[in-house]
């Protein structure tokens, strides 16, 4: 006998009212515009109760839809040989030999960073490596890539603070080791910082989990934490602009579990050493409605779910709040028909709950009961097929202003740039943060935190007797003044510089995982931006055969108005087959450098965009350096090539700063000192000549200084290669760096300029 | 040699000494879960670092009420080897095993580096007289909660007994950030009175590799177990 509704009322007077038509102004609550809640009641031909308008509007928010760059995706490239799973899937899987693949994700948790620092982002690092173990992998390594505001500012201290603890204490507890990342300042964050975290994983190539759901009848498992009522409507939250009055929004935020997430990741990972694991789908955002909408969805079947049986931590809590809750460590999953009890042991073991919520069904309809009543029956296949797909306007706009060297007005020395360089936070020591990240947990961390220009770690079991192992090279880079300046040429810089840096940590570059941060893509610049740098991301990756495996794209960063960077972050990971052939970027004494992709006849460097332009005359309004794509895969090639001859005993990508900048870091480690070759034609000329500064601290793109005790042979391999190198000098014990009668430079001066500032802007701020 | 590696819920460097004693020893150790009671007799237990129940309590205060930790009192009692590292000092400390107390860091963050350790003039221990004691170790540290704590007089006591095992020493003369939590007396680790269970805060095991961390943890736990068996 069915209920009245009177009955339901009084059992729970909230789930009553959630199970009421929805209006429009609901829907305009909700995030959705008008449109979209006419197309809801269209493709579903009723009018949607409130349960039900919450649905669409998780799966139709930004956050989960991509319906603002949707259309700009599709074009990337993201297809292999050794691609066995790209984009749309919880991570990117790729081949790397001996029957192993290598998982991986970068994922945002920017808005929720912003008001809550700490539990956004320990549940950033959480929600990441549930997306790396839901695929049947064991992480082995996080690095993040933060853009916070100006230093000075007292928030931005409060932000940094926050957000580095809260990356160390999920990864420190759950214990994988975090080895790399990138931090920047710029007031453009002020209002919206930037956490991007990224989950590298290992699993056998031929036991890969994926989320389609398979099999009517079979039963649907809730496993991991209760649902709370915290992080509802997440998703939508994380779409949207914000104002002055966004800290109100922190209930909007989750709360991290790093210890539930530990016992999580064992008993998932025990559980799929077994057989009874069809398809495994992990709550990140908008909880169970996504987990249960998609792998329906990729099943092309449906699912009834009785949310009565869903743990929960609090009382009479609505259909609605369960699933819209964003509570972490949380794991939905299709098992065999009758391998429940097994299963149901393995979390019983590690006390986790363990509920039979639901099964699969054939009627292609999402269908929920709560209190004994239907409180929502929908076809699936609307909320992702019809999630709108919007073609925006948009304008690239490319700068393409150059800089007249001898115009230049210049004020410092070459020994004040330098210092001011390293002064500079975006360039010092992340030292103060990295600390805070245990970087050894798991014992095979072989570089981490900047020994070489890519993070490695080795593969635990590829030990044999004449070799350590395999090992995975991982980093993160995005230049977004380039970016702001040109898309597209940004764009591409930011994948040539991360596969520059995977080759100069000797592996070779595989695949990418990229993040997209932006502003509002509903004004025309901003849209350009995103069109731009995924045109120029497309065109390096597919040139240099990297192609993007997975990503996350995060919009709306913009307070007030006012627009961040554009930051679209690249993550790459490479492999190297034996680890004890990793390089360092620290070179050894009475090693020769050599920079390789610039000729002795180079004289004038780039310096639009670069960091000494700002240092020296604050002109913005630049193009920034141009990026030849054959030139930068020529330099890995033969980087690659001479690495493998065994000639080489350091090696670091230029970048920020340039070529001065580079030598000194290569520097800094064995306190050394080099007497710098200079162009012939720098005869009698000064430390403020701007020929001279453009060639120290021009950002020209394409070049990597490495280090050999063998520099005949280097050069005796690089005199068919065609590619222009120029000899720097031999490093000495002096600790000085001399350029000829210009001037003699304190390497150990710029070392401690290098450490103590960023621990001097953080200060007492714990 | 017999050995055994505790496994808490939230015990995270479990696998690095498990690989290490196997490689070491050339067999692998048992592996002992917080609620199992029943074990052979063995020459060695391992309480390795991690987050044991998420340290939401006092670090290591939970664990210490686990059902194992009665195998260990036991253990213990027959003169067997204990050795703590990290959350596993922690628990040692919790279950009233090593005395003193392990406080938050005195910067209030955690740390992960490298430290240098000198070895201290002990009572006989069988984790520290195969080592030389002109020799110091290059052992990583990472923990939020390592600054050992004590009264006076206990700190006395440690001394006086020959209880100190390690101490943090300046690696260069005006290294004044050489001891990284704030420990009383420097002191990185300690040993029960009979010498046979040892609590330190630094990460031997993840000392076993020139390519990173260097080989000092490899010496001293190739060192203890020969020393152990012997």
């Amino acid at each position: 006998m069915k209920m009245s509704n009177q009955t339901l009322y009084n059992i729970n007077k909230n789930e009553y009212q959630v199970q009421q038509e929805s209006t429009l102004e609901d829907a305009t609550e909700m995030g959705l515009t008008e449109d979209e809640f006419n197309l809801i009641c269209n493709k579903i031909k009723k009018i949607p109760n409130i349960t039900e308008l919450g649905i669409f509007s998780a799966m139709f928010s930004e956050h989960c839809s991509y319906k603002s760059s949707k259309k700009w995706l599709k074009t990337m490239p993201t297809k292999a040989k050794h691609v066995i799973q790209g984009p749309g899937e919880n991570a990117g899987v790729i081949d790397i030999g001996d029957n192993l693949a290598a998982v991986f994700k970068i994922e945002s948790h920017n808005h929720p960073s912003f008001i809550e620092p700490y539990q956004g982002a320990a549940t950033g690092v959480g929600g990441i490596l549930r997306d790396v173990f839901t695929m049947g992998a064991r992480p082995i390594a996080l690095l993040n890539a933060l853009r916070f505001g100006s230093p000075s500012e007292l928030l931005t201290k409060h932000l940094v603070s926050g957000v580095v603890k809260g990356i160390g204490g999920y990864g420190n507890c759950i214990g994988i080791p975090t080895v790399g990342g990138e931090t920047n300042f710029d007031k453009s964050y002020d209002g919206n910082i930037l956490v991007n975290a990224m989950a590298v994983g290992l699993a056998n190539k031929n036991r890969i989990f994926y989320s389609a759901a398979t099999g009517a009848g079979n039963p649907v498992i809730y496993v991991g934490a209760k649902t709370g009522r915290d992080g509802i409507h997440g998703a939508t939250m994380a779409s949207t602009e914000f104002t002055d009055n966004s800290s109100e929004k922190r209930p909007t935020v989750q709360v991290g579990d790093p210890f539930t997430g530990k016992l999580l990741l064992e008993s998932c990972l025990e559980l799929m050493s077994t057989d009874a694991v069809l398809s495994i789908q992990d709550m990140g955002a908008a909880g169970l409605t996504s987990s249960s909408v998609e792998m329906a969805s990729k099943g092309s079947l449906g699912m009834y779910l009785n949310l009565d049986l869903v743990p929960t931590r609090e009382d009479k809590m609505t259909s609605y709040e369960i699933m819209l809750s964003e509570s972490q460590e949380r794991m939905l999953m299709i098992l065999k028909p009758g391998s429940e009890e097994k299963a149901k042991s393995i979390f019983d073991k590690w006390d986790l709950d363990f509920a039979v919520i639901g099964e699969v069904t054939k009627t292609g309809r999402l269908i929920l009961d709560k209190d004994g009543f239907e409180s929502c029956n929908i076809p699936i296949n609307p909320l992702v097929e019809d999630a709108p797909e919007y073609d925006r306007p948009y304008e690239i706009i490319q700068n393409k202003n150059t800089i007249k060297i001898n115009e230049l007005n210049i004020n410092y020395t070459v020994d004040e740039i330098l210092t001011k360089i390293f002064e500079n936070p975006n360039i010092s020591s992340k030292r103060w943060i990295w600390e805070q990240y245990d970087s050894s947990v798991m014992g095979d961390t072989i570089s981490s935190n900047g020994k070489s220009d890519a993070s490695i770690v080795k593969i635990h079991g590829t030990e044999n007797s004449k070799s350590l192992g395999k090992g995975i090279a991982m980093t993160t880079d995005c230049t977004p003044r380039y970016v702001k300046s040109d898309p597209i040429n940004g764009g591409m810089q930011a994948v040539c510089e991360a596969a520059r840096n995977i080759a100069a940590s000797g592996a070779k570059p595989l695949a990418i995982t990229n993040n997209l941060n932006f502003g509002n893509p509903e004004k025309k610049n901003i849209m350009g931006e995103i069109v731009g740098s995924i045109k120029g991301i497309s065109k390096a990756a597919s040139f240099l055969n990297t192609p993007i495996v997975s990503g996350n794209v995060s919009l709306y960063n913009e307070t007030n108005g006012k627009g961040i960077l554009p930051t679209p972050v690249i993550g790459m990971v490479g492999v190297i087959d034996e680890v004890e052939n990793r390089l360092e970027m620290n070179a050894k004494e009475d090693n020769t450098l050599l920079v390789l992709g610039q000729s002795e006849n180079f004289t004038e460097g780039w310096i639009g965009c670069s960091v000494y332009q700002e240092i020296e005359n604050k002109i913005i309004d630049a193009a920034p350096p141009p990026v030849n794509l054959e030139k930068e895969k020529k330099i890995i090639d033969i980087l690659l090539q001479l690495h493998t001859k065994n000639l080489l005993t350091a090696a670091h990508d230029i970048s920020d700063g340039g070529l001065l900048t580079t030598i000194c870091e290569m520097l800094f480690k064995n306190n050394l000192g080099l007497n710098l070759n200079l162009p012939k034609s720098f005869l009698k000329i000064d430390s403020k000549d701007p020929i001279l500064h453009s060639w120290c601290f021009g950002e020209d793109q394409g070049r990597i200084i490495v280090a050999t005790d063998k520099i005949d042979k280097v050069k005796f391999c690089l005199k068919d290669s065609n590619l222009d190198y120029f000899v720097l000098g031999k490093t000495n014990a002096s600790n000085n760096l001399n350029l000829k009668d210009i001037t003699t430079i304190s390497i150990k001066g710029l070392k401690n300029s290098y450490e103590r500032i960023l621990p001097l802007i953080m200060g007492k701020h714990k | 040699m017999r050995s055994g590696v505790t496994i808490f819920p939230g015990s995270n460097c479990d696998r690095d000494i498990i690989v290490a004693l196997k490689n070491i020893t050339g067999k692998a150790p048992i592996k002992m879960w917080h609620k199992d009671t029943e074990f052979p007799n063995l020459d060695l237990i391992v309480i390795p670092g991690g987050f044991s129940f998420g340290d939401y309590l006092r670090c290591g205060a939970l664990a210490a009420r686990s059902p194992v930790i009665k195998i260990i009192k036991n253990h213990i009692s027959r003169g067997g080897a204990v050795l703590g590292v990290c959350n596993g000092f922690q628990i040692l400390i919790e279950a009233g095993i090593l005395p003193g107390s392990l406080i938050r860091n005195k910067k209030l963050l955690f740390t992960c580096r490298d430290t240098m350790l000198e070895i201290q003039d002990t009572i006989k221990s069988p984790f520290l007289s195969g080592l030389k004691k002109e020799h110091h170790l290059n052992i990583p540290i990472a923990h939020n909660e390592g600054n050992f704590f004590a009264s006076g007089t206990l700190l006395n006591e440690l001394k006086n007994d020959g209880r100190i095992a390690f101490k943090y020493i300046k690696e260069v003369n005006n290294d004044t950030d050489y001891n990284p939590n704030g420990s009383s007396n420097d002191i990185a680790g300690i040993l029960s009175k009979n010498g046979r269970v040892l609590g330190m805060m630094p990460h031997p095991e993840r000392a076993i590799n020139n390519l990173h961390g260097g080989t000092d943890g490899l010496k001293f736990l190739t060192k203890s177990f020969e020393q152990i068996i012997g």
